[in-house]
């Protein structure tokens, strides 16, 4: 019985914050036209947000595109059908692993970084001064931070992408002596512009969407304490890989 | 001038009736406040009676429970988000740490607000922010981090920028505590000068008696929700209330107790529940 209520409490727990998440997009994409209107505050953010995480997720992308080629090429090898090394690693990147992975990193890099400073800002009470200059924080801090998630997570997916077909490359072709013209080839032939391509544009949207405003949701309603920024800062992550993973799941139901 | 044509009994805040409570804790029962344009009215008590608390009450940052909070003729509790942004257009509020944006130059706070509210060109937006920022002595800092600077600095660039927009009343949370008596000195005599030269109505929450003592024209003394005292600092300088007299001396003891509710010494010195 008392493990029914525990289990009752956390649903409703989480819906709640869902209904929460929900009614603080609405209140976003109220002030959309207001922030377009001022496109130098979002670039600002998309650098802070985007360009700031390139590394790491280039980096990722290589390694992630290595292992796919060093397993792809162990397991075809196998059944001697190697040439379709390519095709492997770019369906896997392009469909699964590349907004994956890609959105597992952001929350982590990109989406803390977010929830601290909104959360810091709000302890601090530099968004309670905003608003007594009679400028909603929201219109003025948290859109153009989550314009900027949303415009930088499929940039970072296809480099992600790209770079981890590089790596793919690398291992197979340079490393194991794939051919390299039934690598490159197989992708050309075997990749779907609108069945692959463009679900994994659709997913790294999608994700790009949730960890955002998961983070700067977190952030804007932390408590203004020290203790209540880290503590958002955690649930940032958590959260986010929570839904990613669940939300690729019904994505992948959905459109494949 | 405008100013001598006004009525003497022209409030630019009115409060009756307000009640409002935080959980458990009561922290208004029917407070009535009247603030007189013009004048520099300060508001004082000892901490933790909800004197800041009182301050976002009038700036619509807290909902009351109840009761009627007039600024300039509107009821802010009421107003629609709109309605109250615009109202606050008319307000300045000086935070008690400042609130800088950490991010930004000196120059970059003060200019916010007229980035965010007027389309006016960079050679007049230079102008105003060095004008103010020349106001609180400040022009040679205009290049500066809001980590720079000390924390009086800090707080006259936060005044800076909350005159730049010319508001009709400024409030100022607590701006004495934590300064040095130098900054502690220019604080005070910007308060005077600022609302003197540019006719504003300023409220000051604060539990500084000697300064607010200089600088204000009347005051009100808050405790437990209520006012206890009201009038010009002489006035309540003079006043025979017991505990007016405690607060405004300083005494360790008094109506206020200098113990914390404890049972007898001897009791828990004798192996009593904390012994």
């Amino acid at each position: 019985m008392k493990l029914l209520r525990e289990a009752y409490y956390i649903v409703l727990g989480f819906l709640q914050m869902l209904g929460a998440c929900g009614i603080f997009l609405l209140k976003l994409l109220r002030f959309t036209p207001q922030a377009l209107g001022r496109p130098g505050l979002i670039f600002q953010q998309v650098f802070n947000v985007g360009a700031m995480s390139l590394v790491l997720i280039m980096v990722s992308g290589l390694f992630v595109g290595m292992v796919l080629g060093l397993q792809g090429f162990n397991t075809l090898n196998k059944f001697a059908a190697t040439s379709a090394l390519g095709t492997v690693v770019a369906l896997s990147l392009l469909r699964e692993l590349g907004p994956v992975v890609t959105a597992l990193l952001f929350a982590g890099r990109a989406g803390t970084a977010l929830t601290s400073e909104i959360g810091l800002m709000r302890a601090t009470e530099q968004l309670a001064g905003m608003e007594m200059m009679a400028v909603d924080p929201i219109r003025r801090v948290v859109m153009p931070r989550f314009l900027a998630g949303v415009i930088s997570m499929p940039l970072l997916v296809g480099i992600f992408n790209a770079v981890g077909v590089l790596g793919g490359y690398l291992v197979g072709v340079k490393l194991m002596h794939v051919d390299i013209a039934s690598f490159w080839s197989q992708i050309h032939a075997d990749v779907d512009l609108h069945e692959d391509f463009r679900s994994g544009v659709i997913k790294s949207v999608v994700f790009g969407v949730a960890c955002t405003l998961i983070a700067v949701f977190e952030g804007f309603y932390a408590q203004p304490t020290a203790e209540g920024v880290s503590r958002a800062t955690t649930r940032t992550v958590v959260n986010s890989a929570l839904a990613v993973l669940a939300l690729d799941y019904l994505l992948t139901a959905f459109m494949f | 001038m405008a100013n001598e044509a006004r009525k003497p009994d022209d409030n630019v805040i009115e409060i009756s009736g307000l009640k409002y409570r935080q959980g458990e804790k009561r922290i208004f029962n029917g407070l009535d406040v009247c603030i007189p344009r013009g004048k520099v009215t300060a508001i004082m008590g000892p901490s933790g009676t909800g004197k800041t608390t009182l301050l976002r009450i009038m700036t619509g940052q807290v909902l009351p429970d109840r009761g009627r909070v007039l600024v300039d003729g509107k009821n802010v509790p009421r107003l629609s988000t709109d309605a109250l942004y615009t109202l606050r257009k008319e307000m300045g509020f000086l935070f008690q740490n400042g609130a800088l944006f950490t991010d930004y130059s000196v120059y970059e706070n003060v200019a916010f607000p007229l980035r965010e509210h007027t389309r006016l060109p960079e050679s007049l937006v230079r102008q105003i922010v060095l004008m103010k920022l020349q106001a609180v002595g400040l022009r040679g800092a205009w290049n500066l981090m809001p980590t720079e600077l000390s924390g009086g600095m800090a707080r006259r660039v936060a005044l800076a920028r909350t005159i730049v927009m010319d508001p009709k009343i400024i409030f100022y949370d607590e701006p004495f505590t934590g300064l040095d008596p130098i900054s502690m000195g220019v604080i005070v005599r910007l308060i005077r000068k600022l609302n003197d030269s540019l006719g504003l109505t300023s409220i000051i929450v604060s539990h500084d008696v000697a300064e607010v003592s200089s600088v204000s024209d009347h005051s009100y003394l808050i405790s437990e929700g209520k006012v206890v005292a009201y009038g010009t600092p002489e006035e309540l300088e003079q006043n025979k209330s017991a505990w007016v007299r405690q607060f405004m001396k300083g005494l360790a003891d008094g109506p206020v107790p200098f113990h914390y509710p404890a049972p007898a010494l001897a009791d828990q010195l004798l192996g009593g529940e904390a012994g």
